[in-house]
């Protein structure tokens, strides 16, 4: 019988594979017996960083160029198909048939995501009419740095349902993964490094909520909060503190696998900041 | 000299246009140079070379050895433009330098900062000058510049100008902090009317160096300037030109802009020090047909 | 604007070497180095001796057998022979389009039609040096102009569009929408693959089928993306291409059952089809010629205005619909402009389409040259200056020297008729005002051009001008995402953005019909 080469998870930082600087590990309840890297709240600092050291590249490239790497992104997940699929099964109890589909779903995803940078100032913004000799328009940017955290379901889609959208936007993005099986988001890590996509502008850790989630809110450099789950007041009074724009997403287990839900502009909404320019008409 | 205020006057400079500068450059960066002409091109841009060393740690022995290469970069091949150094290696570099063509640079006035007082900087220029510097290349004053204080700017390049005496002026304006290229416009202007004989991009200290549109934008200001002058000022790219590709590219767009009547070191100068070896493997590879390696050419 | 100092420097050891006649400085160019040729190879490029029609997801020959020669309009040698499709192969196209369309294409899941799309544009961008070689073959363009503008806005038509088929709901909120059916699209000469892109990616996308007819010199590059379409195994019948002149074209414009018809081309074919049309109710989207104003203000950026000019007249020979063709330039520079120009127009590297560093290709073929040249003729009769460049043109292949007209005035033939080649007409103006009115004056309203550097008065005079695509600052650029189409006897409907999708939809409580 083969001796296999097993494998170490680590956390996906500025691009980059480091375990945590706690050099503390984890088991997933999902997946047992696997030492997963554990976040810590230095490694959420240092996510930051990172996403707001990409945040001027990523979001001052054209909306064709964002939809090209995501596009290529889908191209990866394609083909890893199978190697992601092993992973939803190593850390849940889903089928192979359900695995295959979530892994589907996902790429179904990303390429819808794909075909949008290009069109966002067509759809969320505008020409404006004003009384007086004014031209007056709006154009849409995206917030900035944004924190999200994964639902604990649908361990690949559930993540890039809640990172997709954003970084479509032109923000960046820290990523906290399932609490229970964070390995095929981490294996989703692998799929970005190859995939034209700039260190920093997705990061992705893998930890326990209760400890993260107060920091992210906290952190004032994070500009936005996408989070899966219910409302909980401790989390929009921190968040308060800098004014975050702050979501819930609160699906039932059922529809984080429905693209129809997943896959609109209201994820991308309420991270994009609209600005609105004068400038008057005269010879 | 012209009093600057008369000059700062009347002096008005055509808003430029940044995109559709660095379109005109990407599309002159786009030209094929191939066989024949490639080797043209590559012995100008070995003949247009300041070949340079400016660091704390330059001593004698560098100097020397940079002379020595500059005069013979190899068997057959022409000399470069001149050597580059700072003021107190002045003196060994001329010595080592003289009966060959190869001209004496040396940076001067509190390069690279440029921030002493102008007694501190006239005494430099004269000292080099004095040591066997062929050329001199000064920095403007940009925290004036920046401040709106042109006179000041003006006044400063036409006293070392004077303090030059025979020996020839490069005015590097540090395009990489003049940040717009209205401003390396007007700085080009300001250059010229006080009398530089060359402008230069950059110091090489600060990047931003030279850019392909900053050389350009340039270009198009010394041939104004001759068009109702009458005089050619040289320009002078320095700092982050380190490909035989690169250098094509730039004498493609001198050949194209100005024309033939810059297309000689006296009117044009790469300010580099690792670009020479790349043409070096370039005219090699030409000659032989086959990718060289860069441990067959001299270090230094 | 104030103008340039003009200092006489004392004691300089200021040359003058260049003194023309009258003793001004002058600027010499191409004595002391020139470019090697620099052909881009054509090794990889798989040119096929003949090309039938593709129907119906198959390569066939025309029913009557019928075939003409495509030239190189540079070397008038033959390239290939391709096939005359017939009123037979039209309806059979037609036909394999509609079912094509009810079975398949327009039941299939939109997410899946993008998928489509996008593997097209993925498929254009691999093969992209052999389509950038064989448009310059087949149509007389520079490589460089192929290579880095035609075959990759291609590409991106079709990865935009793929963007869009699945979120047609998100185009136009509170409307359904359906496909309009089948498409019979007639594409020019001058953007051969580009017009096809900018075709069939939205047709496509909003659920349509095609049926293509290429232009008549230039069938290649459609030819070959067809067979782009097998590789990315899109449905039989989705897209059709037939190939043939004029009278293939009114086959499919006459064919009853295609539902809507796109045109790009001259204004009199345009006016020709949608007499054809006229009653029928069917759809039509008509891109036709232009004659638009490029406007220089007194405070331009003016070394980046004149290359502004030189592209718009001169990229693609001058044959461009949006092309800047008449020059309006306020009186106080016109001197200064001239000058620039003149000198400018020198450097422009005119031979070999397939050397790299071409910078103007062959007029497409000897028809259209010889259209130049009686326009031309007609300038000068009419009194205006000629002003050419001194290149030299090679001997075989079609060939016209770029062109400057001063002295011109709106009432000229030169200013009013659309010349479609390497030809500038300048005129003068000398207020905003005054511009405005020039630029307007003319049936034709596709675009125009405004150089200045005051951002209120682009905006003032983009208001006031009857042009569809107004560039400020720049000109010629294209964009998937910018909808593109023109005004008055320009045509109507825009390709391109959101805009765009609208002449391919159907919309539920639209209620009015086209005629």
């Amino acid at each position: 019988m083969r001796v296999s080469v097993k494998k170490t998870y680590k956390l996906y930082i500025g691009g980059k594979f480091p375990r945590s600087e706690s050099g503390i590990t984890f088991e997933p309840s999902g997946a047992p017996g696997v030492n997963v890297a554990q976040a810590s709240r230095k490694d959420l600092r240092e996510a930051v960083v990172a996403a707001r050291g990409a945040l001027k590249g990523w979001s001052g490239r054209t909306g064709y160029n964002r939809g090209q790497i995501l596009y290529r992104l889908a191209e990866i997940i394609e083909t890893r198909a199978n190697a992601l699929i092993d992973e939803i099964r190593a850390s849940s109890r889903k089928s192979q048939a359900a695995a295959e589909k979530e892994v589907e779903a996902a790429i179904d995803l990303v390429t819808w995501y794909a075909g949008l940078p290009d069109k966002l100032q067509q759809l969320l913004g505008a020409q404006n009419e004003v009384s007086g000799p004014f031209f007056n328009f709006s154009v849409v940017e995206p917030t900035g740095v944004i924190c999200a955290v994964a639902p604990e379901t649908s361990g690949l889609l559930g993540a890039l349902a809640v990172s997709v959208p954003l970084i479509a936007g032109g923000n960046t993005v820290v990523l906290l993964l399932s609490e229970a099986s964070p390995l095929v988001g981490l294996a989703l890590g692998e799929a970005l490094a190859v995939s034209d996509v700039p260190g920093g502008t997705l990061n992705l850790l893998a930890g326990h909520r209760v400890d993260l989630l107060p920091q992210m809110a906290s952190h004032r450099d994070v500009d936005g909060l996408l989070l899966a789950g219910e409302p909980d007041s401790a989390t929009g009074t921190a968040a308060a503190d800098a004014v975050k724009r702050v979501r819930w997403a609160q699906l039932s287990e059922r529809d984080w696998s429905r693209l129809d839900k997943l896959t609109s502009l209201h994820w991308v909404r309420p991270f994009i900041e609209v600005k609105t320019l004068w400038h008057p008409k005269a010879p | 000299m012209t009093s600057s205020s008369h000059v700062l006057d009347d002096l008005a400079v055509a808003p430029v246009d940044a995109i559709a500068l660095e379109g005109r450059a990407a599309e002159l960066a786009s030209r094929s140079i191939k066989k024949e002409s490639k080797r043209q091109g590559l012995l100008m841009a070995l003949s247009m070379t300041d070949l340079t060393t400016l660091e704390g740690k330059d001593s004698p022995g560098k100097v020397a050895a940079l002379c020595r290469k500059g005069m013979r970069p190899a068997p057959g091949l022409p000399p470069v433009a001149a050597i580059c150094v700072y003021p107190d290696l002045v003196a060994q570099a001329s010595g080592l330098l003289s009966g060959s063509t190869v001209a004496v640079a040396s940076v001067a006035t509190g390069f690279p900062s440029g921030r002493t007082d102008l007694s501190v900087k006239l005494d430099e220029t004269r000292r080099c000058v004095e040591d066997g510097a062929d050329e001199v290349d000064m920095v403007i004053d940009r925290g004036a510049f920046l401040a709106g204080d042109l006179a000041l700017v003006y006044d400063e390049i036409a006293s070392i100008k004077e303090a030059c005496g025979k020996a020839h002026l490069k005015v590097i304006l540090e395009t990489g902090e003049l940040a717009t290229y209205d401003n390396v416009r007007l700085a080009s202007e300001i250059a010229m009317q006080a009398g530089g004989d060359f402008i230069k991009t950059s110091t090489g200290k600060v990047a931003p160096a030279s850019t392909m549109p900053v050389v350009l934008l340039m270009l198009e200001a010394v041939r104004d300037f001759y068009l109702s002058t009458g005089h050619i000022v040289g320009v002078k790219a320095a700092g982050g030109i380190k490909t035989s590709k690169q250098a094509l590219r730039y004498l493609a767009m001198i050949n194209e802009t100005v024309g033939d009547l810059w297309l000689t070191p006296e009117r044009f100068r790469f300010g580099a020090s690792s670009l020479l070896n790349d043409l070096l493997m370039q005219l090699a590879r030409l000659d032989s047909g086959t990718y060289q390696r860069p441990e067959d050419f001299s270090k230094d | 604007m104030t103008p340039r100092t003009s200092q006489q420097k004392s004691a300089q050891n200021g040359q003058h070497p260049g003194g023309g006649a009258d003793d001004r400085p002058q600027l010499v160019f191409g004595e002391r180095w020139t470019y090697a040729p620099a052909p881009q190879s054509t090794d990889h490029v798989t040119l096929r001796e003949r090309y039938d029609l593709f129907i119906d997801g198959a390569w066939a020959a025309p029913k009557g057998r019928r075939s003409f020669d495509t030239v190189n309009p540079a070397t008038e040698a033959t390239l290939a022979r391709v096939a005359q499709g017939g009123q037979a192969d039209v309806h059979k196209a037609v036909t394999a389009a509609n079912r094509a369309q009810r079975e398949v294409w327009g039941p299939m899941a939109p997410r899946d039609r993008a998928r489509y799309l996008f593997r097209i544009a993925r498929l254009i961008q691999e093969r992209s040096r052999e389509l950038a070689c064989l448009e310059s073959l087949d149509g007389g363009k520079p490589i460089r102009e192929s290579r880095d503008v035609d075959v990759p806005l291609a590409a991106a038509h079709f990865f935009y569009h793929a963007g869009w088929a699945d979120k047609l709901h998100l185009a136009f909120p509170g409307s359904k929408t359906a496909p309009v059916g089948v498409v019979g699209q007639i594409i020019p000469w001058n953007f051969p693959l580009l017009m096809a892109a900018w075709k069939i990616a939205p047709a496509l996308a909003c659920g349509n089928t095609v049926v293509l007819k290429p232009a008549e010199t230039t069938p290649l590059t459609a030819l070959h993306l067809a067979q782009i379409f097998e590789q990315a195994e899109l449905p039989d019948g989705v897209v059709n291409i037939v190939t043939g002149d004029g009278r293939t074209g009114r086959c499919l414009v006459e064919h009853p059952d295609v539902d809507k018809v796109a045109f790009t081309g001259s204004t009199a074919v345009g006016q020709q089809i949608q007499r054809t049309l006229a009653g029928t109710g069917k759809d039509l989207t008509l891109e036709l010629g232009g004659k638009a104003a490029h406007i220089i203000f007194d405070d331009a950026a003016l070394d980046q205005a004149v290359e502004g000019i030189v592209k718009g007249i001169f990229f693609n020979q001058g044959h461009v619909c949006c092309a800047g063709s008449r020059l309006l330039v306020q009186e106080s520079i016109h001197d200064e402009l001239m000058r620039r120009l003149l000198t400018r127009i020198d450097r422009i590297r005119v031979g070999d389409p397939m050397d790299k560093n071409t910078d103007m290709g062959a007029i497409n073929s000897g028809e259209q040259l010889q259209r130049i040249k009686t326009l031309v003729e007609a300038g000068e009769a009419e009194g205006c200056v000629l002003h050419q460049s001194s290149c030299r043109l090679p001997k075989k292949g079609f060939w016209f020297k770029p062109s400057v007209f001063t002295d011109v005035s709106l009432s000229n033939r030169i200013a009013r008729e659309e010349i479609f080649g390497p030809v500038l007409s300048v005129m003068t103006f000398r207020t905003p005002d005054e511009a405005v009115e020039k630029a307007n004056n003319t049936a034709y309203g596709l675009s125009a051009g405004i150089w200045t550097d005051k951002g209120a008065r682009i905006l003032w005079m983009a208001e006031r001008m009857r042009a569809g695509v107004i560039w400020n600052n720049t000109f010629n650029r294209f964009d998937p995402a910018s909808p593109f189409g023109g005004f008055k006897e320009s045509g109507f409907g825009r390709e391109g953005g959101r805009q765009g999708l609208q002449a391919y939809l159907r919309f539920h409580d639209d209620v009015l019909v086209q005629g």
